[in-house]
């Protein structure tokens, strides 16, 4: 367990994942299941454990659509499409160092990088 | 001239270990006033408290002030036998030497100087205290139950039993309320009608209670003992006192297409309805909404056939006002609306229904006649998924933040009738999770899945989708499995979360009585007083306070109505004197104090007063009404012109305590 | 200024009859030392406490007053301990506006069970408003002892 990770998530996506009561409503209700290794319900408790490398090295965090079906329905206000947005970009910081500027984001972009990731950066950073 | 008492306490060694109570007795015999002052190995024995009684009637004490353990503990000791020495019982007052110095200090100097001060200060303090006198305010003895469901019937059959007259408000045209309409009761699998209509009778036949039906509580005045309740009761175009229920007109009606809100709108009635065969008071009511007569002056069928001349379109609302010494809150609750839950289709598709839909689908006397059949194309369903805690345990603004309570036992039972009466059903239950504390409610769930052979998943429902063919494709999580399933149902059930009913809140607002966030009525303590509210007189029972299932809606009715006969026994009830007061010269009217008020207990009243110049003005003033102050001070320190003040705690009092203690 | 190592400090405590006076009552029971400087005086509620009994407390040489009432939520009243969070904040501003250090006055919830809590809060309160020395500010010089 890596509690800066865990503290960098929790932080970053300003989520409490110790409301989440695992009724399941997120994974219910997620159109990409059957793509991800780990469901939504599954990052919020891996979360919560700290287990957040797991989930950086999954392709799951790529297969999210950030549809924020799941952030909609879940009775709790949990919001786990946050959650798996913050660990997608615990693993991009890791990998670009932690400090990047909307401006210098056109210029880092790769052919390889998921398109999602680059949505998210520019919505984290847009603010 | 004040001739002012000190009794200093030892409490055996207690205080004298560490508070030398000769020199307090010593040091507060210099006080001004002061005119005996001693100390006693224990005050409050017998022979302690005949001191005390023999220095009131020789030195013809005005005050007395002792010096000894807390109040809380004593107070009402040296007050009775004040009084029994002749001495009004709040000219007493208590410097708590014991708990709050002797015990806590270890200095003997240290305490001894602080055990003078707090002499002092009470010193001080009793040179203001006023003779009080406790008021008596008559009782009448009649009670008002405010809905006529379970709840409402057990605690009026119970005040009725014990003699008193009960009136019952029910502002449907039946009383019964929500368990007329349910099939089964759990854990016994019983008929919900073949008990409640037996008690409903019985209310009616009761020649101590009033059913008021189709009616609803307008206005309340007044306080404990002392309620005065103005009640409309609506217009239902049927003389009550003719109609015999036969129900020729009901079928005579030719206006059939009324949306029959007892099976919850599945089926149809007439403009002219009874709600239900075993309706009481069994009296027909006429829909001003639907009736041809009403609405287009056509028709008048109903008119024609009733033998009896009991119809009477002309009819209007009339208003009946009486007095109550005591009233009963038991409005009860309704399934939560489901339309913020698209995800559910409740909307979209007739085969998804509410629990308590599902309840009438399944009662013989329901729109199906006890054939359970999906309310689209009227065909057997084979598969059926129940969706639990819908509604409940939502943070967010569509649902409720609370545990509906009995929405795991009526699946649970639910599941096992339709098992039981139809084997080829494959039943699923969604559940977060399970809660089932009760006699032989959990033996009764687990019966649902060994014996009847239920599926109960873990997971939630995500998304409820149907289909072209007729079918409905539930998306739903197995979390201990850890996937996604797809459910070809056939129909859908929403245990919907409970709330409220809508009608509570204004009735609150009448009543002062206080609510929580979720309109659930506030109990006068969580633990020690759950029927009774904060407002005195006004009790509650049932869901009205907290989702209840039927046995705990009856012990708990029958409990409010305990508490309500306790109350109705009494001739008078004696009113704590320790209440604000206003100084009607120094009002000014300005409505502070009004609204700091939690329980209502300040009006407002034009009074004429004489001026200098001999000419009369009316002016506003605030008036207490010491039945209804239970003496918080809020107004006190509200009051812009320092006119509000609270007998016991005067402004003048505690500023003498605190210059006492300051000095 | 400088720190009078034998400063007694006089120190008004308000509390609630249901819920902080019993706590007063039950850090009693337990033996539970705490400074004599405190002097208790019973109110019903703390909505009961007007902020001019506080200003007249510092007026007549108190040093410090601390005001007690039940857990927010928990008023024997209902709403009362509301009023006086209200009132207790508006108060401060005025305080401010006079000059007298803030510390001179606190609020506090104690419930009938917290003992312990009302013995740390008199003994820490205490020590605070030795820290900042005797309350010269309002004080109304022809009220001080002689």
């Amino acid at each position: 367990m890596n509690k800066n990770l865990k503290e960098q998530v929790i932080r970053s996506s300003g989520v409490n994942v110790l409301k989440c009561m695992r009724c399941g409503k997120c994974s219910a209700t997620c159109p990409s299941y059957d793509e991800m290794e780990y469901h939504p319900h599954q990052f919020v408790y891996m979360v919560e454990k700290g287990d957040i490398e797991t989930l950086m090295k999954s392709d799951s965090i790529y297969k999210c659509l950030t549809c924020f079906a799941c952030v909609d329905r879940c009775p709790r206000g949990v919001e786990p499409a946050r959650v798996v947005e913050a660990v997608r970009l615990a693993a991009i910081r890791q990998q670009g160092g932690n400090h990047l500027k909307p401006t210098d984001i056109p210029g880092m972009l790769d052919e390889d990088l998921p398109q999602q990731a680059i949505v998210t950066a520019f919505r984290k950073y847009a603010k | 001239m004040q001739r002012i008492g000190v009794f200093v306490c030892h409490c055996g060694t207690n205080i004298a270990a560490t508070v030398d109570v000769k020199a307090v007795a010593e040091a507060l015999g210099h006080e001004p006033g002061v005119v005996i002052s001693q100390d006693y190995q224990y005050m409050c024995s017998e022979s302690g408290q005949e001191l005390v009684k023999n220095a009131i009637r020789e030195q013809k004490l005005t005050g007395v002030v002792i010096c000894s353990c807390s109040p809380r503990m004593h107070e009402n000791t040296f007050r009775k036998a004040a009084a029994s020495a002749g001495l009004n019982p709040y000219l007493v007052e208590i410097a708590n030497i014991r708990e709050q110095c002797s015990w806590i200090h270890k200095e003997v100097a240290n305490a001894t100087d602080k055990a003078i001060i707090l002499g002092k200060a009470a010193v001080a303090k009793v040179h203001l205290n006023t003779p009080l006198n406790s008021m008596e305010s008559p009782v009448v003895k009649r009670a008002l139950v405010i809905g006529g469901g379970i709840a409402g019937i057990q605690t009026a059959l119970d005040i009725a039993e014990a003699g008193f007259d009960v009136d019952i408000v029910e502002k449907q045209p039946t009383i019964g309320g929500k368990m007329a309409q349910i099939d089964k009761t759990f854990p016994t699998l019983d008929c919900a009608a073949c008990i409640l209509t037996p008690k409903m009778v019985e209310a009616s036949q009761n020649e101590r209670i009033t059913i008021h039906s189709f009616s609803e509580v307008e206005d309340v005045k007044g306080f404990v003992g002392n309620f005065t309740v103005k009640i409309r009761k609506k217009a239902r175009f049927v003389d009550e006192t003719k109609c015999t229920g036969c129900g020729l007109c009901t079928e005579k009606c030719p206006m059939k297409k009324v949306p029959n809100e007892f099976n919850l709108g599945l089926d149809n009635r007439s403009a002219i309805y009874i709600p239900f065969a075993q309706a009481v008071p069994k009296v027909a009511t006429i829909d001003p909404n639907y009736c041809m007569m009403m609405k287009t002056g056509k028709c008048g069928v109903c008119s024609k056939v009733c033998s009896v001349g009991a119809i009477d379109y002309k009819q209007q609302d009339t208003i009946i006002e009486q007095q109550y010494g005591a009233i009963v809150v038991a409005t009860g609750f309704n399934p939560i609306n489901l339309d913020k839950y698209d995800e559910f289709a409740y909307n979209q598709c007739p085969d998804v229904v509410t629990s308590l839909e599902l309840e009438r689908l399944m009662n013989a006397a329901g729109p199906n006649g006890g054939t359970l059949l999906r309310p689209s194309d009227k065909s057997h369903p084979h598969t059926i998924v129940f969706v639990q805690c819908v509604g409940s345990r939502c943070d967010d603004e569509k649902g409720k933040p609370y545990c509906s309570k009995i929405c795991c036992m009526y699946t649970a039972k639910h599941a096992m009738l339709i098992r039981e009466k139809y084997p080829d059903t494959e039943v699923y239950v969604f559940y977060i999770d399970v809660r089932t504390p009760g006699k032989n409610f959990d033996e009764f769930y687990r019966r649902a899945v060994e014996q009847y052979n239920v599926h109960y998943i873990k997971g939630m429902v995500g998304k409820v989708t149907p289909k072209s063919d007729g079918k409905i494709d539930v998306q739903a999580s197995d979390l201990l499995a850890n996937e996604q399933l797809h459910i070809d149902a056939d129909m859908v059930v929403l245990a919907a979360a409970i709330e409220p009913d809508k009608t509570a809140r204004p009735l609150a607002t009448m009543l002062t009585t206080q609510m929580d966030t979720n309109d659930f009525f506030t109990e006068a303590h969580p633990k020690l007083r759950p029927v009774e509210s904060a407002t005195a007189g006004i009790f509650l029972s049932g869901a009205c306070q907290g989702p209840k299932d039927i046995p705990e809606t009856v012990a708990q009715g029958s409990a409010a109505a305990a508490k309500a006969i306790g109350l109705l026994c009494k001739n008078s009830i004696t009113c704590n004197p320790c209440v604000a007061h206003s100084d009607e010269l120094m009002c000014n009217g300005c409505s502070s104090c009004e609204k700091v008020c939690p329980y209502g207990a300040i009006t407002y009243i034009d009074k004429e007063f004489r001026m200098p110049d001999r000419t009369t003005k009316v002016r506003r003033v605030a008036s207490v009404n010491p039945a209804v102050c239970q003496g918080c001070g809020a107004c006190t320190v509200a009051c812009p012109s320092g006119a509000m003040d609270l007998n016991g705690f005067s402004n003048s009092q505690i500023m003498a305590e605190v210059d006492a203690i300051c000095k | 200024m400088q720190v009078n190592e034998n400063f007694e400090p006089v120190i008004v405590a308000f509390c609630c009859n249901w819920c902080s006076y019993a706590g007063a009552d039950l850090s009693g029971t337990n033996r539970l030392n705490y400074p004599s400087n405190v002097k208790i005086i019973r109110v019903p509620c703390s909505c009961r406490v007007n902020p001019m009994f506080i200003l007249r407390a510092f007026q007549k040489g108190a040093d410090g007053v601390i005001i007690c009432g039940c857990h927010p939520g928990d008023c024997h009243y209902t709403s009362g301990n509301y009023f006086t969070r209200r009132r207790i904040t508006l108060l401060y501003s005025m305080l401010d506006f006079l000059g007298i250090e803030r510390n001179r006055t606190r609020l506090e919830w104690v419930s009938a069970a917290e003992g312990a809590k009302f013995a740390a809060t008199m003994e820490q309160f205490t020590a605070d408003v030795k820290a900042l020395g005797p309350n010269r500010r309002l004080e109304d010089l022809r009220c001080r002892k002689q």
